[in-house]
C-alpha cells in the first residue's frame, strides 16, 4: 500500500510527478500517439485534394477508403433513418462497418483517437488547468443522452438532419477538406466554452456523437483497467486530467465487489490516465476479468 | 492586489456568464448573416432529390464536391445560402459542365444526388427563365443571343421565338425562350449572359415554374388533339335574337369565324447542328445607285 498523500497534486501539475519519475516519453505516450492518430487521419483525407493521393475520400460524416471501403457516422445515418429516409447500400455499409468496428474495439475510441474537436478541447481543459480556473457551471453528463434523443425525434418530426446544421464536429472535420468558412467561430464558441463555462463541457456533457458512439462501444473489448489498487497514492493527477473522472472512482477507489475495470460507457479510452501516473496504476487491458496480460509500452 | 473572495467569486460568474452569452450570440448572429451571403442563387448538383428529401439524405460529406472535375461545386459553411456542409453551386459563377458520366451523382454515397439519373440531359438542377425584359438585348431588338449560343441543348431548351418590334414597326424581336421540357438548369446561360447583371437566371424549380389549375383546358389544344372543334358549330338558336338586340340599329352580328386547325410547326432559327448553315457574306458589293456621288460635302482639297 502507498502511502496516500496528503495533499494532492495541483490539477495544473497534472503528468508533473509521472515525468520526474518515469520520464518524459512515459508521461506523454498515449497523448502523442492520439494527436499523431488523429493527424495522420487529417492527412489521410487532405492528401487526396493536396497530392491526388485518395486515400480517404469525403470527410467525418461520410467516406470512401481507397475508393472501395465506405464509412458514415452512425449518428448522421440514424438522423436520416429517423426521417424516413432510406440511404442507398454504402452509407448503410459504411455506418454497420463503424458501428462494428467501434462496438468490438474499445470505448470511444473515436471520440480520443479519430475525432478533430478532441484535440481542440483537450487544449481547452489544459488551458483550464494551467490557468487554475476550478469552477463551472453543472450540467448533468447524461444531457448528452438527452439531446441524442432529442435529435433521432427532432429528425423524425422535422424531416431533416436536424443535428447538421449546426454539428461542429462535422464542421471543423470539413475544414481540412474544404476550407475554413465560419466554422472557426463554432469551433471558438465549443473552446471558450469548456474553457470558461464548463469543464469538459462540450464532449463530456453535450456531444450527441459522443453519446452515440458511448452507446456502441459500451461492451467494446479494450478497456482501462486498473492494475492494482494498493499503488494508488490519491495524487489525483488521474482525476484532474481525465475528461470524464467519474469512470475512475468505482475501478480505482470502489468497494471490493467493484470491478478494477474502467466499464464505465463514458470512458473515452485515451489512456491519458495511464500517462500521468506516476505509480502505473493503470494500463490498457480487455474487458473481461479472467485477462490475458497486455503488455503496455 | 489581493481580491476578497465574494468580489473573486463574482468576476469568475460575471466572466463566465459573459462568455457563454457571446458564445450563443455568436451562433445566433451565424445564423443571421446567412441571410447576407448574396452570391447569387445556390442550386444542387445534378440528380439532386426535391430538396426536403435531399436534406434528409445528404450526409454532407462532400464527395460530389470532391468528384467534380471542374471545381464548380462548393460545399456550404455556416455562412452559405444553403444548409451547412450541403453542396451547391452557384451558375453565374461556374455552371455545371454536364459531364456525360455524371461523377458528382456517382460519388454520392447516400442517393441524395439519385442514381436514378443515367442521362445528364434528364438532370433537372432548376430552370433558366429570362427574368429581366428590360435589359435583356434581344428583347431590345438587338440581337444578342449569347444564352442561346452557349446552351449545351441549343433549339431545344432555348429557342429564338420571333416577335414584331413596334419600336421600329419593321423589325423582329428574337426573344430567347426557355423550355423546361428540355432545360437541365445547368446555368450556361446564367453565367454566358453579356449584361453586368445576368438577365436569365437559372430559378429552383419551384421557385421557376407556374401551375395551371387541374380542370384548367387549353382550347387550341384539346382542339388540336381531338382534330376537330369542342363546341356547336352553330350559335344556339335561343342566344341569336339575344346577339342581334345588343347591336345597333341596321347591324347584325357579324358571322363567326371558326378558327382553322393547324398543325403546331415550330420554326427553328437557322442551326449548324442541323444543316449546312451558310451565314449571310460579310462583304459588301460597291454602291450602286449614284455611281458618282461626292462624299466630300465640305469640299476639302
Amino acid at each position: 500500500m502507498a502511502t496516500v498523500k496528503t495533499t494532492p497534486n495541483k490539477p495544473k501539475d497534472a503528468g508533473l510527478e509521472a515525468r520526474q519519475k518515469l520520464g518524459w516519453w512515459h508521461a506523454y505516450r498515449f497523448l502523442i500517439l492520439r494527436r499523431l492518430s488523429q493527424l495522420s487521419i487529417i492527412l489521410m483525407f487532405l492528401s487526396g485534394p493536396l497530392w491526388n493521393v485518395w486515400i480517404l475520400k469525403g470527410n467525418y460524416s461520410s467516406s470512401m477508403l481507397f475508393d472501395v471501403v465506405p464509412l458514415t457516422d452512425p449518428l448522421i445515418t440514424a438522423e436520416s433513418l429517423a426521417t424516413g429516409y432510406l440511404p442507398e447500400w454504402t452509407t448503410i455499409v459504411g455506418a454497420l462497418i463503424i458501428v462494428a468496428f467501434y462496438a468490438v474495439f474499445a470505448s470511444k475510441a473515436f471520440c480520443s483517437w479519430v475525432c478533430p474537436m478532441n484535440i481542440v478541447t483537450d487544449a481547452a481543459a489544459w488551458l483550464r488547468r494551467k490557468l487554475g480556473i476550478r469552477q463551472s457551471a453543472k450540467l448533468p453528463r447524461n444531457l448528452r443522452y438527452v439531446i441524442l434523443v432529442m435529435i433521432l425525434l427532432g429528425s423524425a418530426v422535422s424531416g431533416t438532419l436536424l443535428w447538421e446544421w449546426i454539428n461542429p464536429v462535422a464542421a471543423l472535420g470539413r475544414v481540412f477538406v474544404f476550407g475554413l468558412g465560419a466554422t472557426l467561430w463554432l469551433v471558438a464558441v465549443v473552446f471558450l466554452f469548456d474553457l470558461l463555462v464548463v469543464e469538459h463541457g462540450w464532449c463530456g456533457h453535450l456531444c450527441p456523437i459522443g453519446a452515440a458512439y458511448g452507446l456502441i462501444g459500451a461492451k467494446s473489448l479494450i478497456k482501462i483497467n486498473v492494475v492494482d489498487r494498493e499503488r494508488c497514492d490519491r495524487c489525483m493527477d488521474c482525476y484532474n486530467v481525465c475528461p470524464e473522472p467519474q469512470v475512475l472512482r468505482l475501478p480505482l477507489h470502489g468497494s471490493e465487489s467493484d470491478s478494477p475495470i474502467v466499464l464505465d460507457k463514458d470512458c473515452i479510452t485515451c489512456g491519458r490516465c495511464i500517462d500521468v501516473c506516476p505509480e502505473n496504476v493503470f494500463a490498457f487491458g480487455s474487458r473481461f476479468e479472467k485477462q490475458v496480460q497486455v503488455k503496455n509500452i | 492586489m489581493k481580491l476578497d473572495p465574494n468580489r473573486r467569486q463574482f468576476l469568475k460568474n460575471a466572466t463566465r456568464t459573459a462568455a457563454g452569452v457571446c458564445g450563443i450570440g455568436v451562433i445566433l448572429g451565424l445564423q443571421q448573416h446567412q441571410a447576407n451571403a448574396k452570391e447569387g442563387v445556390a442550386l444542387r448538383p445534378p440528380g439532386a432529390l426535391a430538396e426536403k428529401d435531399f436534406l434528409a439524405a445528404c450526409t454532407r460529406c462532400g464527395q460530389c464536391v470532391q468528384a467534380c472535375p471542374y471545381d464548380m461545386l462548393h460545399l456550404a459553411s455556416l455562412l452559405s445560402p444553403m444548409e451547412a456542409g450541403t453542396p451547391y453551386f452557384v451558375a453565374r459563377d461556374k455552371p455545371c459542365e454536364m459531364c456525360p458520366d455524371i461523377p458528382c451523382m456517382n460519388a454520392c454515397p447516400s442517393g441524395a444526388l439519385s442514381e436514378e439519373l443515367t442521362d445528364i440531359n434528364d438532370a433537372r438542377m432548376g430552370l433558366a427563365v429570362l427574368l429581366d425584359h428590360e435589359t435583356c438585348l434581344n428583347w431590345q431588338g438587338l440581337r444578342c443571343d449569347v444564352c442561346y449560343r452557349v446552351c449545351p441543348l441549343i433549339d431545344k431548351a432555348i429557342t429564338l421565338d420571333r416577335i414584331h418590334n413596334d419600336r421600329t414597326g419593321i423589325h423582329a424581336k428574337l426573344i430567347p425562350t426557355v423550355h423546361s421540357d428540355a432545360c437541365t438548369g445547368c446555368g450556361k446561360c446564367e453565367q454566358a449572359c453579356v449584361l453586368e447583371e445576368a438577365a436569365i437566371k437559372v430559378l429552383p424549380m419551384d421557385l421557376a415554374k407556374g401551375l395551371l389549375g387541374r380542370h384548367y383546358r387549353l382550347g387550341w389544344q384539346e382542339k388540336q388533339n381531338a382534330g376537330k372543334a369542342l363546341l356547336e358549330e352553330q350559335h344556339p338558336d335561343g342566344l341569336r335574337p339575344a346577339f342581334d338586340a345588343r347591336m345597333p340599329e341596321g347591324q347584325v352580328e357579324p358571322v363567326y369565324q371558326h378558327m382553322k386547325v393547324q398543325p403546331d410547326v415550330k420554326v427553328a432559327t437557322p442551326n449548324r447542328a442541323t444543316y449546312d448553315y451558310v451565314p449571310n457574306p460579310t462583304t459588301v458589293d460597291a454602291p450602286e445607285h449614284y455611281p458618282n456621288l461626292d462624299l466630300n460635302i465640305k469640299g476639302v482639297k
